[in-house]
């Protein structure tokens, strides 16, 4: 549409009049400025991870620009083993339980929705439009409701008078008791969304390949799944950041267990133990964000999609 | 001297990965039976055929999500109900009376009128300058840089955001030198610094800023696509006939974006109805700034009263059905349309 202005001039003048609720540069002065103060709380804490630890404690970190003095020591030490009280083993295992949350917990999710969303979408039988309403209005349950008997369920099982339905799991404490709960809880929002996608694939499409005799699971490895690329991308982005930033599911599922705990959950909880070891606090968080920071600055585009996509979660 | 110490390096290195290896051989083997369980159903489902294939392809492909939402959250929802007319330990029926110390009791009271602030003042906050930011944005030739910053936060979880903001509002005493940037701020312009996140009511609205800081760029991402959608004659129609300005803005921009404005809005106040992590990470819920999401956890996980947290739960997700129901109907009303 840039183009087209620019060739027709006259267009342009009056496309602009008609934007003119402010100057273009009052505009672009009061965007940068506050883009500036946006970002100063988060170099704050850039720089304050690079200073050595006296120099936070005494001046402000502002005073880099009059005094630039840097360190790689914070990040050593919390690296390393045994240097940093309240952890013993450094950061990294943290950093290694958030991968070994996320992944799972990024995947199974994606995998079982897409299986439903196909089904409801195209293997239509008696009921299936209601069960599709029922999946969509479970996204106003919050998680809220749900975590104590949940937990309650992994820690003892299900039972009506002396009749067990569910036995317990004993999965309380361990890695797949946190992938289930994330699992579950992405559901509505990732069924929905993939049904939006998959029922407007071509219908020519798949009727086709009915007639070829290919069996539903045939279309849905061959077809389905290539198709569903971009809806499953855009996804799989929106829950990477939500399990990887998530502090709530953590806290109640790990119930405490440091060997499982993710990152995010034990950074919150060391800003209370560290109150004022500014020079650990401000490095550990700093790897805190990096992942998210990573992704959102090379997938911007997909990001954007993939927020837009599960704003109402 | 040396040698013992890369004797002792080694040795940790090798307990770390005798933690850790394990960790990872666990995700990678969970997957894998995940992958494996999968393709096994997969190619025995398959191999039926004629009139069995429909029903066991159904039952196949939905059955794992209808027993995971049964399990996950439909019974887990009905159950929190229950919960909620039983007492702290859930062996006795208490009736309401979980309901009536939420609405009465005097620290509970603090805890709802923090989440009314919350309700009251973030969203409209944060969307009206999301809104502000997309008009200005709509103004700038080259605009990316400026709107990633702002949209960046967003990729910042809640406790990091609160960890960053803490080094903000951080206090010395006054004699000491002040490195927290507001601190510092407020004694150049004369005033004496206060310990900021102590000092009540005001450690509410500061708590809320971070929550605006967070957001604001995500209003303004879907804001400003809103506004790039407006069609441009009718601006330019608009604009020969005079309008400009705030009259341009309240005549035609915004009723243009009206239904985006709203949607948006509706979505903070259930985020900001969830919102605990960062009440969490900053003040662990004391001094005057607990709110219902927060308190909820903190009566079951903390003071280990299952009834009263239950109750908390009920009542956030009364208050979320009706937002959400809202949103829903206009979203679905606006892509009707369009």
């Amino acid at each position: 549409m840039s183009i087209l202005n620019r060739s027709t001039a006259p267009k342009l003048a009056v496309h602009n009049a008609g934007r003119k609720l402010f100057g273009s540069k009052f505009a672009t002065i009061t965007v940068w400025t506050i883009a500036l103060i946006w970002t100063v709380p988060t170099f704050g804490l850039f720089v304050t991870s690079f200073r050595p630890k006296q120099d936070i404690s005494a001046t402000g970190w502002w005073q880099i620009f009059v005094h630039p003095h840097f360190t790689l020591d914070n990040y050593t030490s919390i690296f390393s083993t045994g240097s940093v009280s309240g952890i013993s083993n450094g950061i990294l295992p943290y950093f290694i339980n958030s991968l070994v949350i996320t992944i799972p917990a990024v995947i199974f999710p994606i995998v079982i929705a897409t299986m439903a969303a196909y089904s409801l979408a195209w293997i239509k039988f008696k009921g299936s439009d209601a069960i599709f309403y029922g999946i969509f209005a479970l996204q106003i349950v919050p998680i809220q409701v749900a975590l104590v008997p949940l937990l309650k369920l992994f820690t003892g099982g299900a039972h009506v008078g002396s009749i067990t339905l569910i036995p317990k799991l004993g999965i309380a404490g361990t890695f797949a008791g946190i992938w289930l709960p994330h699992t579950m809880f992405a559901l509505p929002l990732a069924i929905y969304l993939l049904h939006n996608f998959i029922s407007s694939l071509p219908r020519d499409l798949m009727e086709a390949a009915n007639v070829d005799g290919a069996s539903h699971f045939t279309i849905f490895r061959r077809i389905v799944l290539p198709l569903s690329v971009p809806a499953i991308a855009a996804f799989t982005i929106f829950q990477f950041l939500w399990v990887w930033n998530d502090l709530l599911v953590a806290l109640t599922f790990t119930g405490g267990t440091e060997g499982i705990n993710p990152l995010n959950a034990k950074l919150s909880g060391l800003a209370g133990t560290w109150g004022s070891q500014w020079e650990l606090l401000t490095s550990s968080a700093f790897i805190t964000i990096l992942i998210p920071l990573i992704v959102f600055f090379s997938l911007q585009r997909y990001f954007v999609r993939g927020l837009l996509a599960g704003s109402v979660k | 001297m040396t040698l013992a110490r890369h004797i002792i390096e080694r040795e940790l290195m090798s307990s770390f990965w005798s933690d850790n290896l394990p960790k990872l051989g666990q995700m990678f083997g969970g997957i894998a039976v995940f992958l494996a369980v999968l393709a096994a159903i997969f190619f025995i489902a398959g191999r039926a055929n004629g009139k069995k294939q429909r029903p066991i392809a159904i039952v196949v492909f939905l059955g794992p999500a209808l027993v995971l939402l049964t399990v996950g959250l439909l019974a887990p929802a009905i159950r929190t109900l229950i919960l909620s007319f039983k007492g702290s330990q859930s062996h006795t029926w208490v009736g309401l009376s979980n309901y009536k110390w939420l609405f009465t009791d005097d620290t509970t009271r603090i805890v709802l009128r923090n989440t009314v602030f919350w309700i009251l003042f973030t969203p409209i906050i944060t969307t009206g300058f999301g809104l502000l930011l997309a008009i200005l944005l709509d103004r700038m030739r080259r605009e990316s840089i400026a709107k990633s910053l702002i949209f960046m936060p967003m990729a910042v979880s809640f406790v990091g955001a609160s960890i960053i903001w803490e080094l903000v509002y951080k206090y010395a005493d006054p004699n000491k030198p002040q490195i927290g940037l507001l601190s510092s701020i407020v004694r150049h312009l004369g005033f004496s610094p206060s310990n900021w996140l102590l000092t009540q009511p005001l450690n509410n609205f500061l708590l809320m800023i971070i929550f605006v800081w967070s957001q604001t760029g995500f209003a303004m991402v879907i804001l400003s696509a809103a506004i790039k959608a407006v069609p441009a004659d009718i601006m330019e129609a608009s604009a020969l006939d005079g309008a400009h300005g705030w009259k341009l803005f309240r005549g035609v921009t915004f009723p243009m974006v009206r239904s985006t404005f709203i949607v948006v809005l509706a979505t903070m106040v259930v985020t900001t109805l969830k919102l605990f992590d960062i009440v969490r990470t900053s003040t662990g819920g004391n001094f005057g700034t607990s709110v219902l999401s927060y308190e909820m956890y903190a009566q079951v996980f903390v003071r280990f009263n299952t009834g009263r947290g239950s109750a908390m739960a009920i009542i956030i997700f009364l208050l979320v059905v009706p937002v959400v129901v809202f949103n829903i109907v206009n979203l679905r009303r606006e892509r009707t349309i369009s």
